[in-house]
């Protein structure tokens, strides 16, 4: 009888680990950043179809990279989930902080017991009624769990965006300078994207019910147009 | 709560009631007659095209039995930007029932990434009804009249049902409830089809005011209390519904025709 080879845990989770991530590299990155008026969803996204944000519930949006079907199966979940407890409970008593839990849940069990881990990274945000209280939770496709304060960046190329943002963003950024400063932090120096390549949506803090909204490529288009406040 | 996820085979997919049921959340019928309960039943509701969409209109009562049990319910509700529902029947699996076709359509437009077309819509609403047949053979009915503007065609629409689910589109008005033959006389006589906003409110303002004076379970404006009935109108723009004060002053009017005939 043969044993079978013996490999140590470290090494299944590092192997998992570097696959998943590799999967999401390969995908384009999104980035999540509060404003003045809310939340804005900012996605490098060729397609007009496929989405990678789209809404959860009254204040909570979704945003994943990766592997599109396996993101998009969790965006489901995640609706089936928050209108099940809007349902059984109050529409106030969705929040996105179980949401995160359950997702980090499912997605940590997923890396540890299945064949092979979502290739995933997904983010569920939270516009509040006070303009202090927004959340983004990122969620890794170890079911790792981080709340970020100011904006939040997934997918590949990551860290090179999050250092741009680090140079441009402030707290209390007017839309149309905080989609500006998104785009660039996309591109980065050697890119251009204009409207056509970007799916963006907005948590409106200001609307009364369902505060998620596309903005159309025209409307994305005129924002990023603005000319930047003359400088001081 | 865990996470609803399913495999690709046995999916509910956009549907939220098949969901509900997936999780033992749906409601279960009455296995013997419920109706010697009393429970409150809600009453009359109408609704009319005018030449750019439709007007939707219900009262405010609800009765058990001889009392009034509720004087300001409101049985017509937006059911999402650019549909209304109203219900006649038992209040409670009545509500039960509007909430969940609300819910079904927010449900559905987050779920596929697009709205259900209108006539989808009214079908949906039709498969409730049927699935509450049950219910409503122990005593539990619950009526139905759907309205709203269809993108794709360009124009207001409305639908009746019956009991069993049977969906019927009419072209000039519908109306439900112990009332909905004297209010449904009084747009009979008034409506023309190129009908403006204006005129099409104050029609269904005067059909409820004419129900209300002849059915006893239908509810007139309470200018003692301020509850007037509840009136909206769908177009293009979507929905819209009208304020009291405009409510209060078209009442006045009409209040002022009755004295000046007697």
């Amino acid at each position: 009888m043969s044993m079978p080879y013996y490999v140590a845990p470290e090494q299944i989770m590092k192997d998992r680990a570097d696959y998943a991530r590799k999967g999401i590299a390969r995908g384009r990155a999104m980035v999540a950043l509060r404003y003045a008026g809310g939340i804005a969803l900012v996605a490098e996204n060729p397609s007009n179809t496929l989405r990678k944000v789209s809404e959860i519930y009254d204040r909570i949006a979704f945003a994943g990279v990766g592997k599109y079907n396996e993101f998009d199966q969790l965006r489901v979940a995640g609706v089936r989930a928050a209108d099940l407890k809007g349902f059984q409970y109050s529409r106030d008593d969705v929040d996105a902080r179980s949401l995160a839990n359950s997702y980090a849940q499912m997605l940590g069990q997923i890396f540890t017991h299945e064949m092979k881990p979502m290739e995933v990274e997904i983010l569920v945000a939270e516009v509040a009624h006070d303009d202090v209280s927004d959340q983004l939770f990122h969620i890794l496709y170890d079911g790792t769990v981080v709340d970020e304060r100011r904006f939040s960046v997934l997918g590949g190329d990551a860290d090179a965006i999050t250092a741009r943002l680090n140079e441009s963003w402030t707290e209390g950024l007017e839309l149309d300078a905080c989609l500006r400063a998104a785009v660039a932090a996309l591109a980065g120096p050697d890119r251009q994207l204009v409207a056509d390549d970007l799916e963006v949506a907005l948590l409106d803090r200001a609307a009364t019910r369902r505060c998620f909204r596309r903005l159309d490529d025209d409307v994305v288009e005129a924002y990023l147009a603005t000319s930047p406040p003359s400088a001081e | 709560m865990s996470m609803p996820m399913f495999a690709a085979g046995d999916d509910p997919g956009a549907s939220f009631p098949e969901l509900l049921r997936r999780m033992g959340l749906h409601a279960v019928a009455p296995t013997s007659d419920a109706s010697d309960l009393l429970t409150p039943h809600a009453t009359t509701c109408i609704a009319l095209r005018f030449a750019d969409g439709v007007v939707m209109a219900g009262d405010r009562r609800a009765t058990s039995g001889n009392l009034i049990s509720h004087r300001s319910m409101e049985k017509l509700v937006q059911a999402d930007a650019f549909s209304g529902v109203a219900i006649a029947g038992a209040a409670g699996p009545a509500m039960e029932m509007i909430k969940l076709f609300q819910l079904q359509l927010e449900h559905y437009e987050k779920v596929e990434g697009s709205s259900l077309s209108l006539e989808g819509k009214a079908n949906q609403l039709s498969m409730m009804v049927r699935s509450n047949l049950p219910a409503a053979m122990q005593g539990l009915a619950v009526v139905p009249i759907f309205g709203g503007f269809d993108l794709r065609r360009n124009t207001g629409r409305l639908w009746t049902y019956d009991v069993t689910g049977g969906r019927y589109e009419e072209h000039e008005f519908v109306s439900t409830g112990s009332g909905s033959l004297h209010a449904g006389t009084v747009i009979k006589l008034g409506h023309r089809p190129q009908i403006t906003r204006d005129e099409a409110i104050n029609l269904a303002c005067r059909a409820l005011w004419e129900a209300a004076d002849a059915d006893s379970a239908t509810g007139g404006p309470d200018a003692l209390r301020g509850i007037y009935p509840v009136v909206a109108t769908i177009t293009a723009a979507g929905w819209q519904r009208i304020g009291d004060d405009d409510l209060a002053g078209r009442y006045v009017t009409i209040a002022s025709e009755m004295r000046s005939r007697t």
